[in-house]
């Protein structure tokens, strides 16, 4: 998979230096993303749903095999054709296999982070075929060739303008349209879109094992229209995403839309149960359910890592993180960013490959906080981080300064002397070219020592 | 009650008079202040980097040297919650009783004066100050301190004024700002353009206050960073200005 991970630091930098309309147009949309959220979560007793969840995800998780076979005879029950997709290159073969056997010329796609992870659409247009995103937010970074940049608000570094001025190139619209203006003129086009395409693919939201139910959460309408109108339906739905029962399902789609967007629910809930029943009633011919695990298995084994698969993608961790609300998700160089993502994709990718994500966190705590499934995001960047250093991934300087830090600091005397030494030499003009401290003197104003420690003024007497 | 002071590696080196002002304000509490002398560094910049096995030498270190402490009292949030909550994750298991005894009687300043002495009012000091308060994350959200550090400067009398980012990581995060210092920068920047007026920004946290007051200067904002027991201190009555 083609990440560009492993220049974060500097590409932060840049975006930061270089798109300085990113960072405002992310952190104002998530502050108030964020208000919302937290507004929401104050209507209900947020903590215990959030528990609630933890324990739910957590059971479906120890008993995944077994729900998975459920999910699998109750999807089958319905009439729906499942399909397991081992990694990323299984399902697209699965794709581009069902689009050749129906003789598939164009698709239109609901928002899903799962096909980006698979890199889905490369792969049907490569195979000659029509592609449409069909979320507004998608719809307007596929006319721009951009990944998504948040999980629920793909375009959410973009700001008005600049879609104005897309639009105004491309759909001809009013260079000073407003945002109805232009959603209308984005509708004529995907209308035509969903009325002329053979096959709807989408991610999922839920699927409850229960009863072999897809459930799918938006606000636009395009997902059941690309659910329903053409004559098959696709879902490409990560074998993590699965609950028990029924039940659990009315609980986590109003907690997601809470955490989400701050709504008690969104404005569409998608349930796809299978294919019409008889010729002529309402509904695609066929629905396929592709069930993916790509690197998931891995991660469940994995014991610093399986609890990030609790995610419902809802986006809280991003919406308040003081890191993502800098850049954006796309210095984060995969899919997945912000918080999550910096503890899912080392499980998804390999540790080396998602290298230094680990690290791209002040440890502050706050996505913790928001999260609706209590995933101890913090806890899992320190495991991470520990088997970065345990596997040689980080600077060895780093290594070795911490481990003469510890060694200081179990001997006292060396302790003190080290410490004075340290902090005198530190503040010399000298010491800011020191790699360690280039950088932070390049953003700051070098820190000034005490004239005398505490320890001195300690030993001298205070009155 | 007798206290130890544990007196941090920022606040030692960096924030000397801040410590000077913590013993003080205990003093003045009715506390006898007491001051270990094997005391070293707390861990965190280990733990922090993942190299929990280094941590837990120093956590043994400062266990060793604390175990016959009444309290132990810090001039910082986050070492107080390296002692107080990541010292039972880490120490060794023939460790975990004295960890758990020393978390226990382990408090940051302002969390020990309010929550184990009870006092919340210190003097009118502060009448007329407006002052805006940072609190480290580790205080805000692992000790769960957030109404203490103002509660004690508008007991002195400050107006604490509300701060749209108030409750955001200011971005120091120890190697953090140093692994990703643009990020790191850009966050203190969101801290420092959504400050309102005030005469001062308190804080129990010397490793923000160093980060913020660094970035404060390269951009020339002028804004005064006070450590909380420094301003606290000067809340007292009769205590000079």
């Amino acid at each position: 998979m083609a990440t560009r991970i492993s220049d974060y630091a500097a590409r932060s930098r840049d975006a930061i230096r270089d798109q300085p309309q990113v960072r405002t147009a992310v952190t104002g949309a998530t502050v108030a993303f964020d208000e919302k959220r937290r507004r929401a979560y104050g209507e209900v007793d947020a903590d215990a749903w959030r528990r609630w969840a933890e324990a739910v995800k957590n059971h479906l998780l120890t008993h995944l095999d077994d729900y998975l076979a459920e999910a699998e005879a109750r999807l089958e029950a319905n009439g729906a054709q499942v399909h397991w997709a081992r990694d990323a290159d299984e399902a697209r073969e699965i794709v581009l296999g069902l689009a050749s056997r129906l003789s598939v010329r164009s698709v239109v796609k609901g928002k899903s982070m799962l096909t980006e992870e698979v890199e889905l659409n490369p792969a049907l247009e490569r195979a000659g075929i029509e592609v449409i995103e069909t979320d507004l937010g998608e719809y307007i970074l596929q006319l721009l060739d951009e990944p998504p940049s948040h999980i629920v608000g793909p375009a959410i570094h973009k700001k008005l303008e600049q879609v104005q001025e897309l639009f105004a190139d491309r759909l001809g619209t009013d260079p000073g349209g407003d945002p109805d203006e232009l959603a209308r003129a984005a509708r004529g086009v995907l209308r035509d879109a969903f009325i002329n395409a053979d096959m709807g693919i989408t991610g999922g939201n839920f699927l409850v094992a229960e009863t072999g139910t897809v459930a799918l959460i938006e606000n636009e309408g395009n997902i059941r229209l690309t659910t329903s109108l053409p004559r098959v339906h696709v879902a490409l739905v990560g074998i993590e995403k699965l609950l028990p029962r029924m039940s659990d399902l009315a609980g986590f789609l109003q907690l997601t839309t809470r955490a989400a967007t701050g709504q008690p629910i969104g404005c569409f809930v998608s349930l796809v149960q299978g294919p019409a029943a008889h010729p002529g009633d309402d509904g695609p011919e066929e629905v396929h359910v592709v069930l993916v695990d790509n690197g998931r298995t891995d991660v469940l084994l994995h014991e610093n890592a399986w609890e990030a698969l609790r995610c419902v993608r809802c986006g809280a961790c991003l919406n308040i993180c003081p890191v993502y609300r800098q850049t954006g998700g796309h210095a984060y160089g995969w899919v997945y960013s912000g918080p999550i993502g910096s503890v899912l994709d080392p499980g998804l990718l390999g540790l080396h490959e998602a290298m230094p994500l680990p690290f791209a966190s002040s440890l502050c705590g706050a996505c913790f906080d928001a999260c609706p499934v209590r995933i101890p995001i913090p806890e899992l960047l320190l495991a991470w981080r520990e088997e970065a250093q345990q596997e040689g991934l980080t600077p060895w300087k780093e290594r070795t300064a911490l481990s003469a830090l510890a060694a200081a600091a179990t001997r006292p005397p060396l302790y003190r002397l080290a410490g004075k030494l340290g902090t005198r030499v530190g503040a010399t003009r000298a010491a800011r070219s020191l790699p360690m401290l280039r950088d932070w003197s390049r953003d700051r104003d070098p820190p000034r020592p005490s004239p005398r420690t505490f320890r001195d003024l300690w030993r001298k007497g205070i009155k | 009650m007798k206290v130890a002071l544990f007196v941090t590696c920022l606040a030692d080196h960096y924030f000397a008079d801040a410590a000077v002002d913590a013993v003080r304000l205990l003093r003045h509490l009715g506390c006898e202040v007491t001051f270990p002398d094997a005391q070293t560094c707390c861990g965190q910049p280990a733990y922090n980097a993942g190299m929990s096995r280094e941590a837990a030498r120093m956590a043994h270190h400062t266990i060793d040297t604390f175990a016959d402490c009444e309290a132990v009292v810090l001039p910082s949030g986050s070492c107080a919650t390296m002692v107080k909550k990541f010292y039972p994750r880490i120490a060794a298991d023939d460790r975990a009783v004295q960890a758990a005894a020393l978390a226990d009687k382990t408090f940051e300043l302002g969390e020990f004066i309010v929550r184990r002495l009870g006092v919340t009012r210190l003097g009118d000091g502060l009448a007329g100050r407006r002052v805006a308060v940072h609190q480290g994350c580790h205080a805000l959200r692992e000790l769960r301190l957030e109404r203490e550090p103002a509660v004690l400067l508008e007991g002195a009398g400050a107006e604490v004024v509300p701060w749209e980012a108030q409750d955001e990581c200011c971005g120091f995060g120890g190697l953090f700002s140093v692994k990703m210092s643009a990020v790191s920068a850009a966050m203190a920047d969101r801290k420092l353009d959504t400050l309102p007026r005030v005469d001062w920004v308190v804080s129990g946290d010397g490793g923000c206050m160093l980060h913020l007051d660094g970035r404060s200067g390269a951009r020339g904002c002028g804004v005064e960073f006070v450590h909380l027991a420094t301003a606290l201190w000067r809340g007292v009555d009769g205590h000079p200005d």
